[in-house]
């Protein structure tokens, strides 16, 4: 039976892990190949890595991390963080990533989606998008959650997998950092929405979160980030939760 | 030493990596003789069936692959290109096995691609049978039916080939490459085989 994936999420500055982790017994807090690596162990399905910055000057040694991480990496992993070209994914799955994200080039160019599901197939193109109840619409936001844009969350997500998206990467950004859960209608209005997957983030503070976002949220997958770097929940035991609630994991 | 074919397939890089880790020499290529001296071969592939046969067919690689003697390793489009025929985009694969590759028709509101994380059951022993309903990673839209050469089982919408082998051609849907230590193993079983 196909499972639910758990994805923890790591921001990258200069090719280093902004946030530190709680991990005991790690050499260096701050390096993304051994937090990578530490967290496959674990029993993480996927991983994802935002370079944060992004710059160009930087670029590069991105894409040297992207090839040290998939060197070390056991599992599948995505990279995402001002992709805006055709230019910039080459050499990102050149070096091993196995998905790229994208999310304001997206808005501001739909058309990249198509060039990318295109050039490399729709299983390579995630679609993140970050949005903010506004009126009772939920408003698609842009450059980190902070320029509102004249998308809604549903017509852009089903946009987007029209237009060749493999997976759909949703951030509540109300919900993102309260540790308040996930934002549950959303979820499930995009699941009966969409043939594609949909990856839950923004809000986990607890492992009834991660079933909630299963269960009735109706979530293929469920990204964190702080709470499992600052070792709160770990992703043994939350799987372990998980599968004793009656969700498909994997363990 | 195993040669990984080179061509236009998305997880080459991962391919590699995977060797790299399980301390297997291996050689990237696309010169005819050095696939043909190679002990193994790793025929990897993602993306799009009718483009990638185009590219196999001008550099003259499927007839190649058609007659390698040495034991070979189809991965996911590897493996469906290793059949006779694809529905996506209505191709003529390489056909070492004489089956069709049909696209995911949902029954109900199950997502496609398959991806994630999915149990398999091995059939046959070359699949170690250690990894029974152990979990490995899947991507694909399209899969071969269950039929003679199937060698491990998944279900999703229905039961599929998740492993298949014929005379010296194996297969698998899934990722080994990225499919942690179960992946790893089976890689190992693969590179066992003579």
């Amino acid at each position: 039976m196909l499972t639910k994936r758990i994805i923890p999420c790591l921001d990258i500055k200069d090719g280093r892990t902004v946030k530190g982790v709680n991990f005991v017994n790690i050499r260096d807090a701050g390096d993304p190949v051994e937090l990578g690596a530490r967290y496959a162990e674990q029993g993480a399905d996927e991983l994802v890595f935002l370079d944060i910055t992004a710059t160009t000057d930087n670029r590069k040694t991105f894409v040297e991390l992207v090839r040290e991480i998939a060197r070390h990496v056991n599992i599948p992993f995505t990279v995402g963080g001002g992709i805006s070209s055709l230019a910039d994914v080459a050499p990102l799955l050149e070096a091993g990533a196995d998905k790229v994200s994208i999310n304001s080039a997206a808005v501001r160019t739909p058309q990249l989606i198509d060039d990318l599901a295109k050039a490399f197939g729709s299983q390579f193109v995630v679609l993140a998008i970050d949005a903010r109840k506004i009126n009772n619409q939920w408003i698609v936001h842009t450059h980190g959650g902070s320029n509102p844009t004249n998308k809604k969350l549903f017509s852009w997500a089903r946009e987007g997998q029209n237009r060749g998206a493999g997976e759909i990467l949703f951030t509540s950004m109300d919900h993102d950092g309260t540790r308040q859960g996930f934002a549950i209608d959303p979820l499930s209005k995009l699941h009966e929405l969409l043939q594609i997957p949909v990856i839950a983030s923004g809000g986990a503070g607890n492992k009834e979160h991660f079933l909630h976002a299963f269960a009735l949220g109706k979530a293929d997958a469920a990204l964190a980030a702080s709470l499992f770097h600052f070792g709160e929940l770990s992703i043994p035991e939350l799987k372990s939760y998980l599968k004793t609630s009656g969700v498909s994991i994997r363990t | 030493m195993v040669a990984i074919i080179k061509y236009n397939a998305g997880n080459i890089r991962s391919v590699a990596f995977a060797l790299e880790r399980l301390q297997v020499s291996f050689t990237i290529t696309d010169n005819p003789e050095e696939i043909q001296k190679a002990d193994k071969i790793i025929f990897p592939g993602v993306g799009e069936a009718n483009t990638t046969m185009c590219y196999l067919k001008e550099k003259k690689l499927d007839a190649l692959i058609k007659n390698l003697k040495q034991p070979v390793l189809g991965i996911c489009l590897g493996m469906q290109l290793l059949c006779a025929y694809s529905e996506e985009n209505d191709t003529r694969c390489i056909g070492v096995f004489d089956e069709q590759v049909k696209k995911f028709q949902p029954q109900g509101h199950e997502k496609v691609p398959h991806m994630g994380w999915n149990s398999i059951l091995p059939t046959h022993e070359w699949v170690d049978r250690n990894v029974a309903d152990k979990f490995v990673y899947f991507v694909h839209s399209y899969f071969v039916p269950v039929n003679s050469h199937t060698s491990a089982i998944t279900e999703y919408i229905q039961p599929f080939s998740a492993a298949m082998k014929k005379d010296n051609f194996y297969a698998v849907q899934f990722h080994p490459e990225k499919s942690a230590a179960v992946g790893e193993k089976i890689l190992c079983s693969f590179l066992k085989q003579s």
